[in-house]
């Protein structure tokens, strides 16, 4: 998939080659772009690593990331070295908004996407040209089919215990925080679980299968499709919220309600 | 006796009212029971809010009971495994215990299972909430006085009943989250110095978790601590009776007498209707409010946990002071183990609590009043009694608070390094800064009420005099609101005298001390003549 | 002891002393109780037609809480549970509890707007009497209880009193010893101090009990590990898992300070740790993969891998114990012997 870099530096290249690679470019990208109107964030082809499509992520990264991670990938004072991490880190990291960071923090936050799936798709196709790191998964791998309960276990022993059995999220050491799991994209929980993003430890294939990330996977979404049989969740945060809620709202409440019942009637 | 009841009441007897006098003649004359109406009928029982929560607590234990009591005929406390054939997916073909399963079975395959489940828990942790709140107002209206101290130990050990009974209850779906909880009592009685190892084999019957330790809950929830709170219930209900209730003071209001509703028909009428909004509140909470979601949390299983996992709270003061220990607290003498990190917080819940258990004999030590009280104190009249149960409300909830330290962190994007520190330096300044900052206040708040029994209230109305000079027109109270102003005990720090022997004990100095602290500051009661004075003004 | 007159401490305990009002200030001259106020009649005493509308007020309440509990029923009917529709489960919890609701809700603002408004006797007066009872009550229960005393001896006969007393306090004994059975007869202290990793058993994931090659364990991983046996005993399954959770690591071999003692303890920056927190026994699964921090999210004990798990933050004393590993000769990753001190939290005897 990845392309090697002596192509673009060699200079002998057919005349028409720049009219061909941007048809072909255009292509790429109107088929990318068709594919993400549709609501799902890739073909079923992988894309094609176009020279164009290197190029634009290239153009990108050193726009918005350079200042931070190098103006070659390498790492800076700021930012870590992105050679090696591979284009799912890429589609992970861009695609949640959490790259470019808004400030420096004890961690990245999410926030609302920056770029747009073709944008990310170059900014990822770059990364991987720098050398060979976790691509993007085959789509039946965060096609949210699998067996829900051996995703749920699979959860509650892997994941639980920083992101909470709900997926609302936990706290970690020094103002760190593990997330909350709501609504997220399939392939972007597919993506943290295999690149590890910054606190998070690496799960790779051998510790959880592919199949086994589809379970989790499914599992996340089941939870997103489900609401809680019981009612309001107060933010499953379990008895910490129940508490306060029983004392706010059940016992103030009955306060009120003891106070006219013992107050004089008109 | 052949009279027969009821052939003297005011309305016309109709038929029905027939059947009725019959049916109470019949009952009398087997069981005597005129002789209890006569006694309780027209008690009284004076009127404020305040006093209500005692019965918050009362109905809220009556629904736990019935909705408990449904749901014993499904829940198994058996700790056998089994495999998960009911309908809720993610948990499908998953080893759990069967009392894990009959939990989930009453959540997704019982109708009304659920909605029991939640009007259970829910109301315990009412329970809970309204004896702390009501022995809150009891504390600080001075309610515990004589003749109520035995009351006041009464219903202390209801509170630790209630929170043990709360404690085995959450425990028995056997799910992750209450498995963890046992986990961190197991860790706590093992580290008991000579029978902690002991007492841990023997409470859980085997290792960690064995297979006994629910079912053994199960007893203690459902017989054992039901049977011992109802039957300590009964006592505070008894003694409630036969003191009668506390009242504030008011016009028309003694030492010697109550002043309220008769128990039939006003009081009957608005403690029943309150039992019916009770339970209709905690209805309502449990249909629309998810409680206590097990089937999230998965069985019980000591390798995975949940980030976020606290007990039900009115046991957080105790996960909040395991939290807020420095680290390495822990010495090896001779070859033994002293875990002080969990001995330390151990001792002090445990004094703390002893100290509030035992407050009504300390200050009846400090007073020297003999006295009884039925008039309940205004907090402001009794300043450092307040400013104590302050303080001792800031240290608990200091310790509350620490429980959610990880929540406090990801909500408010504070570091729990940074949280647990602060609430380590508040868990000292905070009950001191509470103390001086309530007397104060009380203090203050004694001087307005002087100023407003004299003067009256400033009405907003600016009258010029005919020399020219504006002043503004206070309104003098009523004598029956001005009464109420009035009417508290004041007392004076005790005078050292030697006793018959001619000298001072070491006792008589230290209560001499208590009592300047307790009563040197202290704003002094308005005299008739002030009154007097004030009034020609 | 000679036979002695009833006491009458109890009856003169004066009463003088019962009512003494310590460093309480009593006016000699007090303020006068302006009494009772004067009744405050509602518009129901006044208006015949407000008490008609109240009436109607409370019996429209009633009805509605008919409403409510017949509801709750049909709602029961109505809102079935359909097996597996989540859907389903929700409507029939949130119908039958809020017609419930109605039910219950309506007797109570009924009845409690009936009293409020209609009912007569809300400042009514009762007398107090002193909580102690009368002087001839009192002096009819000492009269009692000397009676008995004299009847019996009680006072009288030390030898037989003493000799009760004795048996009292033995009675209960029995009782105690029968809770020992409460647990097997296994020396409690032992089994805390063995767990089931000896030398050749391998690492294995949690819950499949799949061993783990080290070739597997890349960098930034981190791997749930019960003993390989584990997830098929059947018995004593969790009670082996919870003192043989284990937590597996790499880390850069030149992040990793290793002791000299320890130096065979890992593989190539594959480190293995005690699951069970040296506080109260939560698993401490919660790893930072950049800063190698271990944290227990029960009560924030913070553990440093890179210097042997010790105690960086919160209320644990002690490291986690550290499972020593190497690899056997199909390059599974294999333990070289049990732990080398009790896993999980302090107790008496952990040093002996």
């Amino acid at each position: 998939m990845t392309s090697s870099p002596a192509n673009r530096r060699s200079g002998r290249r057919h005349p028409m080659m720049g009219v061909l690679l941007l048809v072909i470019g255009l292509f790429a990208t109107g088929g990318v772009y068709a594919a993400t109107s549709a609501g799902i964030a890739h073909a079923d082809t992988p894309p094609a690593s176009t020279v164009a499509l290197i190029d634009e992520g290239e153009r990108l990264f050193m726009a918005n990331c350079a200042s931070c991670h190098g103006l070659n990938g390498e790492g800076a004072q700021s930012g870590p070295t992105v050679i090696g991490v591979g284009a799912l880190s890429v589609d992970f990291q861009v695609g949640t908004g959490r790259m470019p960071m808004a400030a420096s923090g004890p961690q990245a936050a999410k926030k609302p996407a920056q770029f747009t799936q073709p944008q990310i798709d170059a900014l990822g196709a770059w990364v991987a040209s720098l050398a060979p790191g976790p691509g993007l998964p085959d789509p039946a791998y965060y096609a949210a089919d699998g067996d829900v309960a051996n995703g749920a276990e699979l959860f509650r022993i892997n994941c639980a215990m920083c992101h909470n059995v709900a997926g609302a999220g936990g706290a970690l050491t020094e103002g760190k925080y593990a997330p909350h799991l709501r609504d997220l994209e399939p392939i972007h929980v597919y993506g943290a679980m295999v690149t590890g993003p910054q606190s998070m430890p690496v799960f790779n294939d051998m510790n959880l299968s592919p199949e086994e990330k589809n379970d989790v996977i499914s599992y996340l979404n089941y939870m997103d499709e489900n609401p809680s049989v019981g009612g309001f969740s107060l933010g499953s945060l379990g008895p910490v919220s129940e508490g306060l809620f029983i004392w706010i709202i059940g016992l103030g409440g009955l306060i009120a309600v003891a106070i006219w019942l013992t107050a004089r009637s008109n | 006796m052949t009279n027969t009841i009821g052939n003297n009441t005011a309305a016309e007897p109709g038929r029905g009212m027939r059947f009725t006098s019959a049916a109470a003649n019949y009952v009398d004359e087997r069981t005597s029971a005129s002789t209890a109406v006569k006694a309780l009928g027209r008690k009284i029982f004076p009127d404020h809010w305040s006093f209500m929560l005692g019965e918050v607590a009362l109905y809220s234990f009556i629904v736990i009971l019935i909705s408990g009591t449904f749901l014993t005929f499904f829940y198994d406390p058996s700790m056998t495994e089994v495999v998960y054939n009911g309908s809720y997916l993610p948990l499908k073909g998953i080893e759990m215990s069967v009392a894990y399963h009959t939990a989930l079975d009453l959540s997704f395959d019982i109708r009304g299972g659920l909605l029991m489940r939640q009007v259970h828990h829910w109301s315990a942790l009412l329970f809970i909430a309204a004896i702390g709140l009501h022995m809150l107002r009891v504390f600080f209206t001075g309610a515990f006085r004589k003749p109520r101290e035995i009351n006041w130990m009464v219903g202390f050990l209801l509170f630790i009943l209630a929170m043990a009974e709360g404690f085995t209850g959450y425990s028995l779906p056997d799910d992750l989250l209450s498995g963890n909880g046992l986990r961190i009592i197991d860790g706590m009685i093992k580290s008991f110095p000579v029978i902690g190892v002991w007492m841990s084999y023997l409470f859980f019957g085997n290792e960690f978790p064995g297979t006994d330790i629910i079912p053994r809950l199960y007893v203690l929830h459902i017989m054992l601590l039901p049977a011992i709170l109802i039957a300590t219930l009964a006592i505070h209900m008894v003694l409630l009776v036969v003191n009668k209730h506390t009242q504030f003071a008011g016009p028309g209001r003694t030492n010697d007498n109550v002043v309220g509703s008769p128990v039939m028909p006003v009081f009957a009428a608005k403690a029943g209707g309150f039992f019916f909004l009770v339970f209709g509140v905690i209805m309502l909470i449990a249909s629309l409010f998810t409680i206590n979601p097990i089937w999230n949390y998965g069985p019980y299983d000591p390798s995975p946990v949940s980030a976020g996992t606290q007990p039900d709270w009115y046991i957080g003061f105790a996960d909040g002071a395991l939290r807020l220990i420095p680290p390495g607290l822990e010495f090896v003498l001779f070859g033994f183990t002293w875990p002080i990190n969990i001995l330390l917080p151990t001792v002090i819940l445990g004094v703390f609590i002893v100290l509030v258990a035992l407050y009504p004999f300390f200050e009846a030590w400090v007073t020297g009043d003999k006295r009884e009280h039925h008039i309940a104190d205004r907090p402001r009249n009794a300043p450092t009694r307040t400013a104590i149960g302050a303080a001792g409300v800031v240290f608990y909830a200091v310790m509350w608070a620490a429980a959610s330290s990880d929540l406090l962190a990801t909500h408010f994007a504070l570091s729990i390094e940074g949280v647990i520190t602060t609430l380590q330096v508040l868990w000292v300044a905070a009950p001191i800064a509470a103390y001086i900052i309530t007397k104060r206040t009380c203090l203050a708040l004694q001087r307005k009420d002087r100023e407003i029994a004299l003067h009256g209230y400033e009405s907003g109305r600016i009258v010029r005099l005919p020399g020219g000079e504006y002043v503004e027109v206070h309104e003098q109270l009523s004598d029956y609101e001005r009464w109420k102003l009035l009417d508290y005990n004041e007392y004076q720090p005790l005078t050292v005298r030697p006793n018959e022997e001619g000298r001072i004990t070491v006792g008589t100095r230290l209560r001499a001390r208590v009592s300047r602290w307790f009563f040197e500051d202290r704003v002094l009661p308005v005299v008739p003549k002030e009154l007097e004075d004030a009034a020609k003004h | 002891m000679a036979d002695k007159p009833p006491s009458t401490d109890l009856v003169a305990g004066s009463s003088q002393d019962d009512n003494d009002p310590g460093t309480a200030v009593v006016p000699s001259e007090g303020l006068t109780n302006p009494g009772l106020p004067p009744e405050h009649l509602r518009v129901t005493d006044l208006d015949p037609k407000e008490e008609k509308k109240a009436e109607r007020r409370i019996a429209f309440f009633f009805t509605l809480s008919i409403v409510g509990s017949v509801g709750a029923a049909v709602a029961y009917v109505v809102f079935p549970i359909i097996p597996g529709d989540m859907q389903s489960v929700r409507f029939n919890n949130m119908f039958v509890g809020l017609f419930a609701a109605v039910g219950l809700l309506g007797v109570g603002i009924g009845a409690v707007h009936w009293a409020k408004s209609l009912m007569h006797g809300h400042e009514l007066v009762e007398e107090r009497h002193p909580t102690r009872g009368t002087e001839e009550s009192r002096s009819a229960a000492v009269e009692t209880f000397a009676q008995a005393n004299k009847e019996s001896g009680f006072t009288r006969r030390s030898l037989v009193r003493n000799t009760l007393i004795g048996a009292m306090i033995a009675t209960p004994v029995p009782a105690v010893v029968l809770f020992r059975d409460l647990a097997p007869s296994y020396d409690p202290v032992k089994l805390l101090k063995q767990t089931m990793w000896a030398e050749g058993v391998r690492l294995a994931k949690d819950p499949s009990g799949i061993p783990i090659k080290a070739s597997e364990v890349t960098i930034g991983s981190a791997f749930q590990v019960i003993p390989e046996g584990l997830a098929e005993l059947e018995y004593h399954r969790i009670e082996e898992k919870a003192k043989a959770a284990v937590l597996l690591m790499r880390l850069p071999i030149d992040e990793l300070n290793v002791s000299p003692e320890r130096e065979t303890w890992s593989y190539q920056g594959i480190v293995a740790y005690s699951k069970i927190c040296t506080h109260v026994g939560c698993p401490v699964a919660l790893y930072e993969q950049q800063t190698h921090h271990l944290l227990c999210p029960c009560h924030q004990s913070a553990f440093d891998v890179s210097n042997e798990c010790e105690v960086i933050f919160g209320p644990a004393a002690r490291p986690l114990p550290q499972l020593p590993i190497t690899i056997d000769d199909e390059g599974y990753l294999v333990a070289r012997s049990d732990f080398t001190e009790p896993v999980g939290p302090s107790f008496w005897e952990r040093r002996r």
